[in-house]
């Protein structure tokens, strides 16, 4: 099996997942200079959501097919999750709007600890599988595998992007979108609702991650009340890489993530394996003849990819790979 | 400081004597008071040093607990049966601050220069980033254990007194916890006083001055990087001091103990308190420490009499607690239950 290339086809599905995630990020970023905090939460919510429906549908017998059933969970995931991303904007964010920048992060963080800690009363402790109800049929491509649900998810995010630049460039209330991120106060006197538009980004904002909740639980098959954590993090770093505010700039983001993080997690125990190493491997013969490798760094620092590009990027190019405003410390 | 009238004495003796016979006093209603008195202590220690980062310099830090963590294992991985070293405390405490503040200097290092959003994002990443190696710094050389935890650490010791047995003395019993109390009693009012006199010192102003403008304090002669750097690495080590403890305390560490809720929770501690006002962190630290430590003998039998079963963990409840203290008190007391003079005033102007 062609090793790179099938890390590739990984890196290219959940950075798809990613960059949609990313999108609600930049898209809050772009209009008021703030991160949601909470976006990770909104994310699981969906997931957990869809996947109760699923069971739902699926515990019903009825003779649905596996596609109608998933579409039923995503249909339930994202009028919830848009209900939750306006309740933040109108709790944790407008109320302080002319706060202290400090403020309205802090109570974003405490609801996201709410939001997390409600997940929890409601689907309990233990991560829920979701029901493998689509037999995964995989395709070979050149020496590698896909599977229809990589295909889908990779499909679905594409058409979500393009609809999503559609509707910013290419609609009267994209217009309002980008003339409040210009300048808020213009924007107003241009007769655009501050306000309206605001929430509109927070709510389409979570209408894309319940989308992107369902696919990464679909992807994984398993939803957790933590998930939104790491994920809403590493969304965030693609944000970041691409430019924070900018729409393209966090779909290339996404995808470069998944890339990194995939091929990163496929080649760094190779790579930090000692007995490869000119020194060390002469220093540890005896473990290498015994064990074979002495890997330093194993693929279950996965999670430290993410972490890593955001650092690399703040240091080196703190505006990202498409911003412009270089994001100094106000 | 001004002089103290002989009120004021008379006060003070008050506090003192009850602070010092609190552990007898809890001793007497369960050991497991005593416990959760010396864990408010910690949490104060915490508190007070994320109040120099967030409250005095303006820095939102999430990820304040792995500094926690460096403090422990460095405890528990110097005086334990793990690498077979069993070094005292007067070497290990100071040690285990110095690494945290280092932490805390190189973590500070690469976000000085951008936004507060960012570095609370990069300082969340670092917290989860440090779980990361703890869990998986087992293989292949063993040094943390893993996800398994370090067991059999060495408790604190001085003067060959031993810190986990019960002792007599005067005809009053001192448990275990109760004698760490004062050893942390001790501590404490060290740590306090530490950041009483920063607060007024020519450190603390300028911290308060990167906080309300950064440009203007810089203009005013101010090296805004060193003193940002500074307050990280002050912050952190008082965190690793803390840390230290902990793992004196417990005898063990695992990487569950340091995740993102303990942070948030100091947060809440700070926010709810007061940032900035050292009197108000250490209010905010208590209550947050004991409230749901109430709730949980109040709340747990009240569901089981109610619905007849539990429908709320404590624990569940307690993270609840802290989410809504972050978000009420940003909404409503923006400044704090008990708000620094100079903080209270920025705060309340701007919200109108």
């Amino acid at each position: 099996m062609d090793i790179l290339l099938q890390q590739i086809i990984n890196g290219l599905t959940t950075g798809s997942v990613y960059a949609i995630v990313a999108l609600g990020y930049t898209m809050v970023y772009g209009v008021i200079q703030l991160i949601n905090f909470a976006h990770g939460e909104v994310v699981m919510i969906g997931a957990m959501v869809a996947f109760s429906v699923i069971m739902a549908l699926v515990g019903m017998g009825l003779p649905l097919p596996p596609f109608v059933i998933v579409l039923g969970g995503v249909l339930a995931a994202v009028p919830v999750c848009m209900a939750i991303g306006y309740l933040l904007e109108r709790v944790a964010y407008r109320p302080l709007r002319h706060a202290p920048r400090l403020a309205p992060l802090i109570t974003a963080i405490g609801m996201s600890i709410i939001l997390q800690h409600l997940a929890l009363l409601v689907w309990g402790r233990d991560p829920r599988a979701f029901p493998q109800i689509m037999e995964n049929a995989s395709f070979a491509v050149g020496g590698a595998a896909i599977s229809s649900v990589q295909i889908a998810i990779i499909l679905l995010s594409v058409t979500m992007m393009a609809g999503l630049t559609w509707f910013v460039y290419r609609t009267r209330f994209g217009i309002a979108i980008r003339a409040t991120a210009e300048d808020v106060r213009v924007a107003g006197l241009m007769g655009v609702d501050a306000n309206r538009v605001i929430a509109a980004t927070f709510t389409i904002g979570a209408a894309l991650g319940a989308v992107a909740g369902v696919m990464y639980g679909t992807y994984y098959g398993i939803a957790h009340y933590t998930m939104g954590f790491i994920l809403g993090l590493k969304a965030f770093s693609a944000a970041v890489l691409g430019g924070i505010g900018n729409l393209a700039g966090a779909m290339l983001g996404g995808i470069l993530l998944g890339l990194v993080e995939a091929l990163g997690a496929g080649y760094i125990g190779d790579m930090t394996d000692l007995c490869r190493w000119p020194v060390f491997g002469e220093l540890l013969a005896e473990r290498c003849a015994a064990d074979g490798h002495v890997v330093l760094f194993g693929s279950n620092y996965q999670d430290v990819f993410a972490f890593l590009v955001l650092i690399l990027v703040l240091v080196f190019r703190p505006s990202g790979l498409l911003g412009e405003r270089v994001a100094e410390r106000a | 400081m001004s002089r103290l009238k002989p009120a004021h004495w008379f006060g003070l003796a008050l506090v003192a004597i009850a602070l010092l016979a609190l552990p007898l006093v809890l001793t007497q209603v369960g050991t497991a008071w005593v416990r959760i008195a010396n864990f408010a202590i910690l949490f104060v220690f915490l508190s007070l040093g994320l109040n120099i980062v967030v409250g005095m310099a303006g820095l939102l830090d999430l990820g304040y607990i792995a500094f926690y963590a460096v403090g422990a294992y460095t405890w528990a991985l110097l005086a334990s049966p793990h690498f077979n070293l069993h070094l005292p405390f007067w070497a290990i405490l100071p040690l285990g601050a110095l690494l945290a503040g280092m932490a805390g200097a190189i973590l500070g290092a690469p976000t000085l220069r951008l936004r507060g959003d960012y570095l609370a994002i990069v300082t969340l990443g670092f917290g989860e980033i440090v779980r990361i190696f703890m869990n998986n710094l087992s293989a292949p050389f063993n040094i943390t254990n893993g996800p398994k935890g370090i067991t059999r650490i060495d408790g604190f010791g001085a003067g060959g007194v031993n810190f986990s047995t019960t002792d007599t003395l005067f005809g009053i019993a001192f448990t275990g916890p109760a004698k760490y109390y004062y050893v942390l009693l001790v501590l404490m009012l060290l740590v306090i006083v530490v950041n009483l006199r920063l607060q007024n010192s020519r450190i603390g102003r300028a911290w308060v001055a990167i906080r309300e403008d950064e440009i203007a304090a810089k203009a005013a002669g101010i090296n805004t990087r060193n003193i940002k750097l500074l307050a990280f690495a002050m912050g952190a080590s008082f965190g690793g001091i803390a840390g230290g403890m902990f793992a004196a305390m417990q005898g063990f560490v695992s990487p569950e103990s340091f995740v993102l809720h303990e942070s948030i929770m100091v947060l809440a501690m700070v926010v709810l308190g007061g940032m900035g006002n050292v009197w108000g962190v250490i209010a905010g630290a208590l209550l947050l420490s004991f409230v749901p430590e109430f709730l949980r003998y109040t709340v747990e039998p009240a569901q089981q009499a109610i619905f007849g079963r539990l429908l709320i963990e404590p624990e569940v409840l307690r993270m609840l607690i802290f989410g809504a203290a972050l978000v009420l008190t940003m909404r409503f007391r923006p400044a704090g239950l008990w708000p620094e003079s100079r903080h209270k005033r920025e705060m309340g102007e701007r919200r109108a």
